[in-house]
């Protein structure tokens, strides 16, 4: 389909695979990406991001598919002459340069005159926001600094796409919020097109236009941020974005859609296949996000939502903005997590207390069992 | 505990000192003093630099002297350009088992004494030795042909010897080298010469002098390479040293002689380490 607009997209996967002897580490991936957009790979360790990523680059031959830049195959062009350039997971900028011919080497290489170099390097540095620092040796920087400097780097060159592989990996947590943003703004101001890899959801949400959710070296699903956390297409994406309450059960009703499940400890619980076509009788797995479930010290302000129900705080998770208790349902059944609003309503919750609590059918998304699909990370 | 800690340093740094005091400093103290006595009579002898213008004013020695320093320089230089690729090959290529095995090679060498090694060159370059024939057999030359005794013939045994030398301290520096950082060279769009000579060189500097020095310190002080494998216009410095302490029994003009070496050594050393930007603790370490 991405075949009929040609330009429109900087970048083309088609039905990328690798195989390491035999074992395949890349299946049949394909994508577009836009001119222009931020395109993130999110996925866990050993998913094949990173294959990906150095194929793309060059570094790596694919077993078959098809790489295209700007609608042309580069299969055939080496690695420094493919109009991409990478950021390097550990960044690997020159020890042995200084940042200033750090930056003017690609520009080097390219034959450019020598004060032409100085002013777009001079230029570079203004705008990642470190003028000055040319003369700098490079471990004479901060994390966050190497970072620009190592974009910075690739961007002079103006390539076509920046391949980001896990970038801010190295930095610690606030720095690593605080790049996110920046990383967004460079982008925006350079204009460029970027691919980025990561194993960190809310990286990947918060600065893409569109995230591919990637497992064992397939793409689960490609959507924007907000499909994939609303509209999980797989279980794996449904447990990979964001946490949720997962319950395993089997289907007791099955009408237009909505699910009446029975879970293994027991729970009676409401959820929707959206367009799945979950059967009765078959076995199920449920997805409810701790701030879909809404909470109340009054049954009747619930009145509204299928999954009502009442429990007792057993466990409180104070983290600031992100609060969450776990409550015991009085019906018995699994424990549930349940995101606290941080208005002040609830800052005297204790343990004991008991919550009225319930969500929306269709808040909770049901997938058929398939076990080898279903991630290994524990949902909590 | 604290006082138990120094006796332990001092028990292990006693054999290092021993060895630097007994074996290194008192020597030379004593070399540079017998360089410079002159004997006046029998048994006596008064304080002058005579032997170091003996030294200067003898123009065999002089040339002997500046050759084996180039030529030690030139069998460096030949050690690192043929030492350089398979240490990158070693260090950077090779994988695993292969890794291992080559490592092994380079040693294998320095599993026999020198002499044996040598006599293994002299086997293979003589008039009867294994190349002659060879050459004879393909038809490409008529007669026997004497590889030996030429200063070709000893500057490849001189390279042969440092080669361990050379390849050891390059393939541990340029194993440091991240592997994306070569990477990264590529994909700004570097080309091979330049990655080598802009990224891998620079960071295997270190590594290339501590090499360098190694090799031709050992190239300078070899006596057993130049004497059997060069010819008779082949003089090595060390054997104009050994003639006059063992075949003149004129001490005080071979302890000058060593002492000019010590000061080339020295000289060649620093102005590699000041051509190169480096220190010596940055290459030994
Ligand atoms: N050269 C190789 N030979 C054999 N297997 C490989 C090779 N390179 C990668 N693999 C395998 O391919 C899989 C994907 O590796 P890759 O480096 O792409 O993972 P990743 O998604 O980048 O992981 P991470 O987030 O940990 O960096 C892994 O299981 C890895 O063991
Ligand atoms: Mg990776």
């Amino acid at each position: 389909m991405t075949r009929d607009t040609p330009g429109s997209a900087d970048l083309e996967c088609l039905a990328l695979c690798k195989q390491f002897d035999a074992f395949t580490a890349v299946d049949h991936v394909s994508f577009a990406v836009p001119s222009g957009s931020f395109f993130s790979i999110l996925g866990p360790s050993g998913c094949g991001k990173t294959t990906i990523m150095r194929m793309i680059a060059g570094f790596l031959e694919p077993s078959s598919g098809d790489i295209r830049i700007k609608s042309k195959s580069v299969l055939d062009v080496p690695p420094n002459k493919r109009p991409v350039n990478m950021v390097f997971q550990h960044l690997a900028l020159f020890p042995m340069m200084n940042i200033a011919d750090n930056i003017g080497y690609g520009l080097r290489r390219q034959g450019m005159a020598k004060p032409e170099i100085g002013r777009k390097v001079d230029e570079a540095l203004e705008r990642i926001g470190l003028p000055g620092i040319g003369k700098r040796k490079v471990d004479e920087l901060s994390g966050g600094q190497k970072q620009r400097v190592a974009i910075a780097r690739c961007l002079v060159l103006e390539p076509d796409v920046l391949l980001l592989d896990e970038p801010l990996g190295a930095l610690d947590l606030k720095l690593r919020e605080h790049m996110k943003v920046e990383l967004k703004a460079l982008q925006a101001a350079f204009g460029t097109t970027f691919v980025y890899i990561t194993h960190d959801q809310s990286e990947a949400l918060v600065m893409s236009d569109q995230i591919a959710v990637m497992n064992h070296g397939r793409f689960e699903q490609v959507g924007s941020g907000r499909e994939l956390y609303y509209r999980p297409e797989t279980a794996f994406v449904a447990g990979f974005v964001g946490d949720s309450n997962r319950w395993k059960g089997r289907v007791t009703r099955a009408e237009s859609g909505l699910l009446q499940i029975t879970t293994q400890a027991g729970l009676q619980v409401t959820g929707a296949d959206h367009g799945r076509g979950l059967a009765t009788g078959d076995q199920a797995e449920l997805f409810v996000r701790p701030e879909a479930i809404r909470i109340s010290r009054q049954a009747e302000d619930l009145s509204h939502l299928e999954n009502r129900m009442s429990g007792q705080v057993t466990t409180l998770l104070f983290n600031g903005a992100d609060s969450r208790a776990i409550l015991e349902p009085q019906t018995g059944g699994d424990p549930i997590e349940v995101a606290l609003p941080q208005s002040g309503e609830y800052a005297d919750l204790k343990r004991g207390d008991v919550l009225h609590f319930a969500w929306a059918g269709d808040q909770a998304n049901a997938f058929a069992v398939n076990d080898q699909a279903a991630p290994s990370l524990e949902a909590q | 505990m604290r006082a138990g800690n120094k006796l332990a340093l001092i028990l292990l740094l006693t054999p290092l000192l021993l060895w630097i005091g007994l074996l290194i400093i008192i020597p030379h103290i004593d070399m540079f003093l017998v360089s410079i006595r002159e004997r006046v009579g029998v048994g006596k002898y008064q304080i002058s630099l005579a032997n170091y213008w003996t030294f200067l004013g003898e123009p065999l020695y002089l040339v002997t002297f500046a050759r084996t320093a180039i030529m030690s320089v030139l069998a460096t230089v030949l050690t690192l350009i043929i030492g350089f690729p398979v240490a990158f090959f070693i260090a950077k290529i090779a994988k695993g088992r292969l890794q291992s095995s080559l490592f092994l090679l380079c040693l294998v060498p320095f599993w026999v004494s020198e002499l044996v090694r040598t006599f293994g060159w002299m086997i293979l370059l003589r008039e009867t030795g294994l190349i002659s024939n060879l050459l004879q057999w393909l038809g490409l030359v008529d007669g026997p042909v004497e590889l030996l005794y030429n200063d070709v013939a000893m500057i490849v045994g001189l390279v042969y010897t440092s080669m361990l030398f050379m390849v050891v301290p390059l393939v541990t520096t340029l194993e440091s080298l991240d592997d994306s950082i070569i990477e990264a060279g590529y994909d700004l769009g570097g080309s091979t010469v330049s990655i080598t000579r802009e990224i891998i060189i620079p960071h295997a500097m270190p590594g290339i002098v501590s090499g360098s020095i190694v090799v031709f310190m050992l190239s300078l002080g070899n006596y057993l390479t130049p004497t059997m494998l060069g010819g008779k216009d082949s003089l090595w410095f060390t054997e104009l040293i050994y003639s006059q302490f063992i075949v003149r029994f004129n001490w005080e003009l071979g302890a000058a002689f060593g002492f000019m070496l010590l000061i080339l050594s020295s000289a060649i050393i620093w102005l590699l380490l000041k051509l190169t930007g480096q220190t010596l603790e940055k290459t030994m370490t």
